[in-house]
């Protein structure tokens, strides 16, 4: 079966704000039960990101879900590749792949692993799920549209604890030193890891003043305000661009939302139902 | 062997030139490492070709595959300690198991920096990269093997991991046409006592052990492996049944290298009397030739081992 998610938010017409909302609540049912099925999955990171990913895909990035390698396309990288549930939702809703794929979500020799594979998955740049990958990926692709003279762009969402990885504050330092417009950064900034918040573990904070002083220009904005997403992702800068998203993982389901202990729970059936009659509201 | 000897960064450098010139997706990738990897003209010739991102390896190996991702032929140029130490993990989850389209080339092998000490050296390089799945691992022996070399890697379409050495070799392809064919070993002296295998810097050494072998009416045939992995399994296996004897000469460590190798085929298909000579421990302080020696890759080291196999000490 195809979604027809991307006729109604792309072809026919620019995309509203309460489209959007209604694409986020779809991603976040779809996400639910597709961890329900499996007995695996990220839920609370998925949830996080979620509007980020409704945003960029229903009405920022340049793609075509029929045409998936289009040279010309925007490259979009989930680094923090354990949300790859809210990913593959997101890809099938928008029509990448039929959305029977996700019912297989790590059954034996599915496409779906537990992390995204570029050659499996329509709609995937890179393999992701060891942190700190994305970015200097995206950082290439990056340079590689400025080397060929095209417009198109590259996004990458990284988690907040993945900072914590060295390797991205070599890209930070690289693609600010190239001062890259044409490619954007988004922390999902929900303040949590998987055994603790983050400024207990090893503290992110001041994170504009870094990424400031890296070159780039901090946005810090509400990551579940669905026009500030979309302004702070499609608005162009003299500088790379680093979203700073401030979110709330497990987002949208009220016991869920901003604990630890549901980086990876898997939400049982009963819970289901609690959660797609809060998510249908 | 003739005894021009070469560097074979100048015939890498050189033959980059000349595919970029023909081709402008072929780009340079390089952690601070323009000089120490001859590539000082490529940026002279190609200045928004060449991506110097500093000393990063992580960020240089993942910006080459955001690269190969825009159909880009990346070639990453790096010391071989810190291109696959630093970066093993960029290697295994960017290039490898993504399949992206990226050129490792591991400069200056082995204990290519002599004095500089283990820290330096990359002995472990091939172990590494051997473990990953899908990464052909490429060794050219002498100046002609490094310009084919580098020439079908560009043509490649997937991943590869190069070493690129700078300790001065003499040519052991002369009249060898190709001189590099991907997964072929080339038999440099046929034998049929034992066989040396040998790759890279050793591939003189063995030839010259052969000769001191001679001396002593050992016969010795000598395969230069140019090709790691994957590993030209039928020259191995036939060598082992035609001279029922093997010794691996290396720069790098056994465990897991090409010796590993060469023991894991045989052990499963045509198990036979073997030495595996490499550099197996954290070296001592000395000169490249001396740390050779010192770990019996030299002509002598490596003729005693194969005199001890065939009984003929």
């Amino acid at each position: 079966m195809t979604s027809d998610w991307w006729l109604r938010l792309r072809e026919a017409g620019p995309a509203t704000t309460s489209d959007i909302a209604e694409f986020a609540s779809e991603i976040r049912r779809t996400t639910l039960v597709t961890i329900n099925r499996a007995g695996l999955g990220h839920i609370g990171g998925d949830y996080s990101v979620t509007d980020i990913l409704a945003t960029l895909y229903g009405r920022v990035l340049r793609v075509d879900p029929e045409n998936p390698h289009w040279a010309d396309r925007d490259r979009f990288i989930l680094s923090k590749g354990h949300a790859a549930v809210s990913l593959y939702s997101t890809l099938a809703l928008s029509g990448f792949f039929p959305l029977e794929w996700l019912e297989t979500f790590t059954g034996p020799m599915s496409a779906l692993n537990g992390h995204p594979n570029r050659n499996k998955v329509p709609g995937v740049e890179t393999n992701t799920g060891p942190l700190g990958h994305g970015f200097p990926v995206a950082l290439g692709c990056a340079l590689a549209a400025e080397l060929q003279g095209s417009e198109r762009r590259a996004y990458v969402v990284l988690g907040d604890g993945e900072l914590q990885e060295g390797s991205n504050w070599e890209a930070f330092m690289y693609g600010g030193h190239r001062r890259l417009t044409n490619l954007t950064a988004i922390v999902d900034r929900n303040r949590l890891q998987q055994g603790d918040r983050t400024e207990n573990t090893n503290s992110l904070d001041p994170l504009d003043a870094k990424v400031d002083a890296f070159g780039w220009e901090a946005r810090v904005i509400d990551g579940h305000d669905l026009d500030a997403l979309h302004t702070a992702l499609a608005s162009p800068s003299d500088r790379p661009v680093a979203v700073i998203a401030e979110t709330t993982k497990g987002k949208g389901v009220s016991f869920i939302e901003d604990r630890a202990e549901w980086h990876h729970k898997v939400p049982n059936d009963e819970q289901v139902a609690l959660a797609l009659e809060e998510l249908s509201r | 062997m003739s005894t021009v000897l070469t560097d074979c960064r100048v015939p890498f450098a050189h033959e980059l030139i000349e595919l970029a010139r023909a081709d402008d997706r072929i780009v340079a990738v390089c952690n601070d490492s323009v000089s120490s990897s001859n590539l000082g003209e490529f940026r002279s010739l190609f200045p928004e070709r060449m991506f110097n991102v500093g000393i990063a390896e992580q960020n240089m190996v993942g910006v080459a595959a955001g690269l190969a991702n825009a159909g880009l032929i990346p070639f990453v140029c790096a010391a071989a300690p810190f291109l696959t130490g630093r970066a093993t993990e960029q290697i295994k989850a960017d290039v490898a198991y993504s399949r992206a389209n990226v050129k490792l080339v591991g400069m200056s092998p082995g204990v290519s920096y002599g004095e500089l000490g283990p820290t330096h050296h990359s002995i472990e390089d091939i172990a590494w990269m051997r473990a990953l799945d899908g990464l052909p691992i490429v060794s050219p022996a002498d100046d002609e093997q490094t310009r084919e070399a580098v020439r079908w890697a560009a043509g490649y379409e997937g991943g590869v991991f190069m070493r690129i050495g700078r300790f001065k070799v003499p040519s052991v392809s002369v009249g060898q046409s190709p001189a590099f064919e991907f997964g072929r070993s080339n038999a440099v002296r046929d034998g049929d006592d034992v066989t040396i295998i040998a790759s890279g810097v050793t591939v003189s050494r063995a030839l010259a052990a052969a000769e001191l072998l001679s001396e002593r009416s050992v016969s010795v045939r000598v395969l230069n492996i140019s090709t790691i992995a994957p590993l030209d399994v039928a020259a191995v296996i036939t060598a082992a049944r035609e001279t029922g004897r093997i010794v691996v000469a290396e720069e790098s460590v056994s465990r897991g290298g090409l010796g590993g190798a060469v023991a894991e085929l045989l052990a499963e298909s045509n198990p036979v009397p073997m030495r595996l000579l490499g550099v197996n421990t954290f070296a001592p302080t000395g000169s490249v030739e001396f740390l050779l020696d010192h770990f019996g890759l030299s002509p002598e080291g490596i003729a005693a081992a194969a005199r001890e196999l065939v009984g003929r000490a």
